[in-house]
């Protein structure tokens, strides 16, 4: 009788049939929306309608505005945070590191209604300051984000490599400007793609915090609510396509195994 | 003076984080209605958070999921890692690939995507929780996938053929050789699926019933309505799973701590 041989291969295929039906299948469905009308004919109608109204590209530059900000203002406050904890002889350290991280495990919408309601307080009435309380609130959600990468980076950094430009005459500062800035790098990366991306598609932070002004991602929510899904379609594949170029342009840099960074502590 | 600027600087990065929060789990306490008056103190919101069928629902609801997509994630995810780390290495990559597709998409484009796909194309109905749960496995599963490739990788292969000439059936081996070997990139994995679940909103809102909500589905609701007993248990709310992560992440830490210093005693 011919038995079926067990095979530690086959066990993938259940999972790879899953990433098949429910990764690659909706990707080709959203290209065939993004393409056709109602009536399932071809048309490109929604590419160029995107690309020639001045509010869809209104928002793309918006989205990219709160995007690069938040990026920078995170990059700002991250980078000393990560700096000073990896090179701090405290040996209490990892609590302090596991209190900037712990955010990451509270749900966004809690952390950002706390945010909302301390915002109001300061700022009487939250519609005076619309751009500065995104970029705020999306700096409140991504902060860790950007935090631990640089942290992984710098305290694995080669400390040899510091002391040996300190023997050979560098200060401090032109130690840190030309061996630690540069090979902290990766971990920039790693941080900037973690917190550059959700920046442009986390209307939901915007909305709570009564910023009316759409990004990207709030233009899906339009046309999701208006059953629109050939207008939707085709700003999820812009969105895709400023994702796909994005990627590719720091996935050289980055570090690999920051990424799935979310789990790193537990 | 300057080791105190750095200890100055790491205070308020902590208070950015944190005053929000512990601002409002005092006030979780109290009868007040907004941030900033002060009022007495009040239990009032922990029961109405406990007692509200629709809060207590939605609660319960988020929980279930979570628990369930992770279960599947993590079965699905564990096992495509080991079929992927024994493949070749063109069915390896393709995998490795289409599983990065999830973790850089926004997830906004993923809930969309998988809204089209079954519910536009396929006709599901939103209300058998089926494409809520294939969203959600579709977010968590990569990141399983990818805590446990790693582990993998470590392992001592040699191992398993020794099971093998020992006379034990490949799937045994499996079972108690390779199994054993990667179950910490199993739990970090599956401890990862779960909080993305817990925290995904977008995902949520293409693909839920109409009827159900997750905890951040039903915050991000509650703060565009003005229901004021709701928007004070959501303070409430926010509390006890402030305490939570941290009984978790205190219980997680210690753990690898104790396992670290064993490790350090025995070498």
């Amino acid at each position: 009788m011919h038995v079926l041989k067990f095979s530690r291969k086959s066990l993938g295929i259940p999972y790879a049939l899953f990433l098949i039906l429910f990764v690659a299948l909706p990707l080709l469905v959203l290209f065939y929306y993004a393409f056709t009308n109602g009536q399932g004919q071809f048309t490109t109608k929604n590419f160029t309608g995107f690309f020639t109204d001045p509010n869809t590209l209104g928002t793309l530059c918006y989205s990219f505005a709160i995007a690069l900000v938040t990026t920078i203002v995170c990059l700002l406050i991250a980078y000393p945070t990560a700096y000073i904890l990896a090179v701090s002889k405290l040996r209490q350290k990892h609590v302090l590191i596991l209190l900037l991280i712990m955010p990451m495990w509270i749900n966004f919408s809690l952390r950002i209604t706390a945010l909302k309601e301390i915002l109001t307080l300061i700022e009487g009435n939250l519609a005076y300051y619309p751009f500065l309380n995104a970029v705020v609130g999306m700096t409140y959600d991504f902060l860790p984000f950007m935090i631990l990468p640089i942290y992984n980076t710098i305290s694995r950094l080669d400390g040899s490599l510091i002391e040996a430009a300190k023997d050979l005459g560098a200060n401090d500062t032109s130690a840190f400007l030309k061996v630690t800035l540069p090979l902290s790098v990766p971990g920039i990366v790693s941080g900037i793609s973690m917190v550059f991306l959700p920046a442009m598609t986390n209307y939901v932070v915007l909305d709570m915090l009564y910023n009316s002004t759409y990004i990207m991602g709030s233009l899906i929510g339009s046309y999701f609510s208006a059953y629109n899904w050939h207008g939707g379609s085709m700003i999820a594949l812009i969105l895709l396509a400023i994702i796909i170029a994005f990627t590719i342009l720091t996935r050289g840099m980055e570090e690999s195994d920051n990424r799935g960074v979310g789990g790193a502590l537990l | 003076m300057k080791k105190y600027g750095k200890a100055l600087f790491i205070i308020l990065v902590l208070v950015f984080l944190y005053a929000p929060i512990l601002i409002l789990m005092l006030y979780s306490f109290t009868n007040a209605t907004n941030i900033g008056a002060m009022r007495g103190f009040s239990m009032h919101n922990y029961v109405t958070l406990f007692t509200t069928p629709e809060l207590r629902d939605m609660i319960i609801g988020t929980i279930i999921l979570a628990l369930s997509s992770a279960v599947l994630a993590t079965i699905l995810g564990t096992l495509g890692a080991i079929g992927s780390f024994y493949s070749s290495r063109k069915a390896s990559t393709f995998i490795n690939s289409l599983n990065e597709v999830p973790v850089i998409n926004a997830d906004v484009v993923t809930g969309f995507s998988i809204c089209i796909l079954l519910v536009v194309v396929l006709g599901v109905s939103k209300d058998t929780y089926i494409p809520l749960v294939i969203g959600h496995v579709a977010l968590c599963a990569p990141f399983v996938y990818l805590s446990v490739i790693p582990k993998l990788k470590q392992m001592d292969s040699s191992i398993y053929e020794a099971a093998l000439d020992l006379g034990a059936t490949p799937a045994k081996a499996l079972q108690s050789i390779v199994i054993p070997q990667i179950s910490s990139g199993i739990v970090s994995g599956f401890a990862l699926a779960i909080t993305l679940s817990l925290d995904d909103y977008f995902i949520a809102t293409y693909t839920k019933p109409a009827t159900f909500d997750t905890i951040s589905t039903y915050v991000v609701n509650a703060t565009k309505g003005s229901q004021t007993t709701i928007k004070t248990a959501l303070w409430a709310l926010s509390t006890v799973i402030f305490l939570v992560v941290i009984v978790i992440v205190a219980a997680a830490n210690f753990r690898t701590i104790r396992m670290e210093r064993k490790a350090r005693a025995d070498a």
